[in-house]
């Protein structure tokens, strides 16, 4: 009997063993335990009160609306809501944290269980999901702490909600670690719970990683890596960090467990000033806040209010609007396209088309434009107008294109895009033929090899007839004219 | 000083302002605080401007509220926006709140006076009011006694005559013991009754804030004024408050009264405080009450119950006075852990530290299961017994302290201080409200008689104390011994 597992560690194989901890900041209108303001991007230290600033004597009060948008995630991902939980203290000193205590939860997270379903099939289970608040932010004097003479703080962020998810540690490569962070991140986007920028921190990963032989089931020392603040960043440290113990690990030595910070512009992980002493954080229930008790009726309310998931939209794409996986997959990974996608389909009778033009000349045009679909002013009627004129026969599927880009950039009424720029597609032979004549005309060599049995020159020409037309011309009259005149 | 309420109807009436009653209440303290040194902070201006205010409300017609006019000590724990807030701290001896607790807006909302913020032990940490980082805080009775603590100020200036109403805060017996050592009425409320924001935690799950007065009724408004659920105060309770004055009773027929075995037992060895409490006790079944014994079998534990859950909370509810936002900073050197180090160093007493050490190591991993979950069974047994004693009575009747005020320096062991609140902490612990009513004198020194129900049962603290007081009436009958009465007595005769 042949042992693949054993043939696999005798040939000194290595497998990785991935799990991640992603930090999510709740969309949420005020923070998590006072009534400030929880915005992004605002001028140091004016989001602020005597609860998140730590004075003396201030006590939290929890957000209701971020303990129902944890549970509706945790529902989204079939995690097991808890109907008791409570809030413990985390204690440990950094001048970020204005109580020197993080309120979090320890031994009794809001949700446990659960799985993120990976496009490839692969269910990747969590272990659970529970809520803090965030930190402020540290802004040094100079490149780096050694270099800075001071440090101001910026508080703005501090108690802001954060939803910590944790997974098992049953990720095996960084191409994984990918497709589960796009497939939370759509999750996320769906629920509305969170606005996933990674750029702004909205969304944080830090990587669990640890090699063993392949085939084995015991985990091997593993490195924490922090400061992930891209998809990119998450897929390149994981595989450095790969390759780095893989090769501690062929060169005999020891890996050692530590934090590890990627460095996004050397690429390459490395480790972080380690703590002079161990990390003891004394948790204990927060005393100044009372248990969380919520009740079935609660929760299955928030069960029927959770939307249709990008999953199972992926699959009604394909089964039932005949989609392609791969286009399913494209307009289904966050909820504003989608929403766009089926609304350009419902308008204009036809799911297909919509795709097409949305997968392929509209992605393009906004990837010119570096613009996001919903920023860009073509509105879902103005496309589905589009599509419903190529139907028509009144404009060709090239002069389309054109009215395509200008709407993308520009939006407006596509009938008059047409007309402005004259783009009208035209069926009078008459007209046509003398395209066709010209084109014959200027391109003989192309017309004799056609008539030499050459069919491909036939498609030259009709190309020749299009462009003369400025694509006005319809492409199935012109190819029959100059079939006629050649033939 | 007459009490608050005789205040309030005099100006509701017109016979006197509120303006005057200020300016008596801020004389009387410039006269005796010098030797007593009760304040750390006077508010002469924001206390004229308030009298004035309720004035011209009585003048216009308004209802001034239930505290209209009357002047109000208040401990130096609760934050009062725009007034410098110490905690009787140096670590905080600088620090101007931006906000005002709940208790001092529904105090101010009522028509009282603030004229000051009153010493304390640092921190709430302490049983003489020697542990403030400013100066000791002296007893009216004998002024070289402690007043207690931690709320010594609170008490010294009701006990003195400086005002009628002060509030305090009792962790485990801050309010009862100084109440008690100062002749006046001080009640601890249910856990959660009153709100405590605004008000710098010491041990959160025990802190509580209540009255301390000149006499009952006063306790009764007082209370009535600062109780009720506050949305900023997760822990307050939704519970109604009611109209506590009109369970304040004159007799106490039909009313079963437990005395406590183990604390009878605890407290035999002194023949004066035994002889004083078996007294109170006679009196009580005088105006009706019948008495029966019962058991507290978990109290002894109260001390090291106590020991545990209140250090470890403080250890992290200090955590935040770090030199980052606001208060004492050190920083002349090093990195900014040098920076919490010398702050805190510098910033903090022993008596802060010493308890900030012991609950770091409570909380610590390896200890924790030991020492604060185990504690906290012992709570739950502690609330079971109380459970079995108000089966079996209405209130309970025990001693408030061991002794009466004892002398500044006295008691240099910290455990020796830690053990005056053997009779306080027990109600504390089982977040049950316990008040201490003025029960006679030992020698020259006033002593208190504690009194404790069932949570939210204030009232019927109040109405037995009532009876108690109106048919002893222990807190007039002698006067104060300050040095500038004695010196005003000299020289009229």
């Amino acid at each position: 009997m042949i042992n693949e597992k054993a043939v696999a560690r005798e040939a000194g194989e290595f497998e990785a063993v991935i799990g991640l901890e992603m930090h999510v900041e709740l969309l949420t209108r005020s923070k998590m335990f006072c009534g400030c303001r929880n915005v992004f991007g605002c001028v140091p230290n004016t989001n602020v009160c005597p609860v998140c600033l730590g004075m003396p004597g201030s006590l939290p009060v929890i957000n209701r609306r971020a303990v129902e948008f944890l549970c509706k995630t945790g529902l989204a991902l079939g995690c097991d809501v808890a109907p008791y939980s409570k809030f413990d203290r985390k204690n440990y000193f950094y001048p970020d944290m204005p109580k020197n205590y993080q309120i979090s939860q320890y031994d009794t997270p809001l949700t446990r269980g659960g799985a993120i379903a990976l496009p490839s099939g692969k269910r990747v289970r969590l272990t659970r999901i529970h809520l803090e608040e965030d930190t402020g932010k540290n802004i040094h004097g100079g490149a780096t702490i050694a270099q800075s003479q001071y440090t101001l703080v910026d508080f703005n962020r501090a108690g802001v909600p954060l939803m910590e998810i944790v997974s098992e540690p049953e990720i095996a490569s960084a191409k994984e670690a990918e497709a589960y962070l796009g497939e939370l991140k759509a999750v996320l986007s769906y629920l509305g719970v969170s606005d996933v920028k990674m750029h702004e921190g909205s969304l944080r990963c830090d990587a669990n990683v640890s090699i063993r032989p392949a085939g084995s089931d015991e985990l091997g020392t593993k490195t924490e890596i922090k400061n992930l603040n891209s998809f990119r960043s998450v897929g390149r440290a994981i595989a450095y960090e790969i390759e780095r113990m893989r090769d501690c690990a062929l060169a005999g030595e020891r890996i050692v467990q530590e934090t590890r910070g990627w460095d996004e512009a050397s690429g390459v992980t490395h480790p972080m000033r380690s703590k002079e002493f161990a990390h003891d954080y004394r948790y204990f229930p927060d005393p100044d806040l009372v248990p969380l008790n919520l009740d079935s009726a609660t929760i299955e309310r928030w069960r029927d209010e959770l939307p249709e998931l990008p999953a199972a939209k992926r699959e009604r794409y394909v089964s039932a609007l005949g989609l392609t996986p791969y286009d399913a997959d494209l307009l289904a990974a966050d909820r504003p396209t989608a929403e766009y996608f089926e609304r350009v389909a419902e308008l204009s009778n036809a799911p297909k088309e919509a795709a097409n033009w949305l997968a392929g000349d509209v992605r393009r045009s906004l990837q010119k434009h570096r613009l996001d679909l919903s920023e860009s002013p073509m509105k879902p009627d103005q496309l589905a107008a589009l599509i419903a004129l190529v139907k028509d026969g009144a404009v060709s599927g090239k002069a389309a294109k054109e009215v395509c880009a200008v709407l993308v950039a520009e939006g407006g009424d596509p009938k008059t895009v047409v007309a402005e720029r004259g783009l009208a597609q035209t069926s009078d032979a008459s007209s046509i033929a003398r395209f066709v004549e010209e084109a014959i005309a200027a391109n003989a060599e192309s017309a004799a090899a056609y008539r030499g049995g050459k069919e491909k020159a036939l498609e030259f020409l009709v190309g020749q007839v299009m462009r003369a037309s400025r694509g006005k011309a319809n492409v199935e009259l012109a190819r029959a004219l100059l079939k006629e005149r050649l033939g | 000083m007459t009490s608050g309420h005789e205040i309030r109807e005099a100006v509701l009436r017109r016979e006197r302002s509120a303006a005057e009653i200020a300016d008596e209440a801020l004389a009387r303290i410039e006269a005796v605080d010098s030797e007593l040194k009760a304040f750390l902070t006077l508010t002469p201006e924001r206390a004229r401007a308030r009298a004035r205010a309720v004035d011209e409300a009585v003048a216009r017609g308004d209802d001034p509220g239930l505290l209209a006019g009357v002047p109000v000590a208040v401990k130096d724990l609760f934050c009062t926006k725009g007034v410098r807030t110490t905690c009787g701290s140096k670590i905080l001896e600088n620090f101007v709140p931006p906000y005002s607790a709940t208790v001092v807006e529904r105090l101010e909302a009522q028509g009282a006076v603030i004229v000051g913020k009153t010493n304390m032990d640092e921190f709430a940490m302490g049983s003489s009011c020697e542990n403030s980082a400013f100066f000791p805080t002296r007893n009216p009775w004998d002024p070289s006694r402690v007043p207690g603590g931690s709320s010594g100020g609170s008490a010294s200036a009701v006990g003195a005559r400086c005002v009628p109403v002060a509030v305090g805060t009792d962790t485990g017996g801050s309010i009862r013991e100084p109440a008690s050592f100062c002749n006046v009425v001080g009640i601890k409320p249910t856990y959660g009754r009153v709100s405590r924001y605004g008000m710098i935690a010491f041990a959160s799950s025990l802190d509580q804030a209540g009255p301390m007065t000149s006499d009952v009724r006063d306790a009764a408004d007082v209370l009535e004024v600062i109780a009720g659920h506050d949305p900023m105060d997760s822990t307050s309770v939704d519970v109604p408050v009611p109209h506590y004055a009109s369970s304040l009773r004159d007799d106490l027929k039909g009313v079963r009264i437990g005395i406590v075995e183990e604390f009878e037992e605890s407290i035999a060895g002194d023949v004066a405080m035994a002889a004083l409490y078996e007294a109170a006790y006679a009196k009580l079944r005088e105006l009706g009450a019948k008495t029966v014994p019962v058991r507290l079998p978990h109290a002894k534990y109260g001390l090291a119950t106590y020991y545990l859950i209140a250090p470890a909370e403080c250890s992290s509810n200090l955590a935040r006075y770090d030199g980052v936002r606001y208060g004492l900073r050190i920083a002349d050197g090093g990195d900014v852990y040098a920076m919490f180090e010398k702050t805190r160093a510098a910033g903090f007493g022993d008596e802060v530290k010493r308890r900030i050490i012991l609950g770091t190591y409570a909380l610590s991993s390896g200890y924790y299961d030991a020492y604060y979950v185990r504690a906290q069974k012992i709570r739950t047994l502690m609330k079971g017994d109380f459970d079995g004693a108000f089966a079996q009575c209405d209130v309970i009747a025990c001693p408030a302290v061991s002794c009466p005020a004892f002398e500044l320096g006295a008691k240099a062991d910290p455990v020796s201080m830690y053990l005056m609140d053997y009779f306080t902490i027990p109600m504390s612990l089982a977040g049950i409200p316990a008040l201490s009513v003025p029960a006679g004198y030992v020698g020259a020194l006033p002593v208190g008689l504690q009194i404790a129900a069932p949570a939210f049962e204030e009232g019927r603290i109040l109405g037995v104390a009532h009876a108690f007081e109106q048919a002893t009436k222990f807190a007039r009958l002698r006067e104060p011994l300050i040095a500038a009465d004695r010196s005003r007595a000299e020289s009229r005769a």
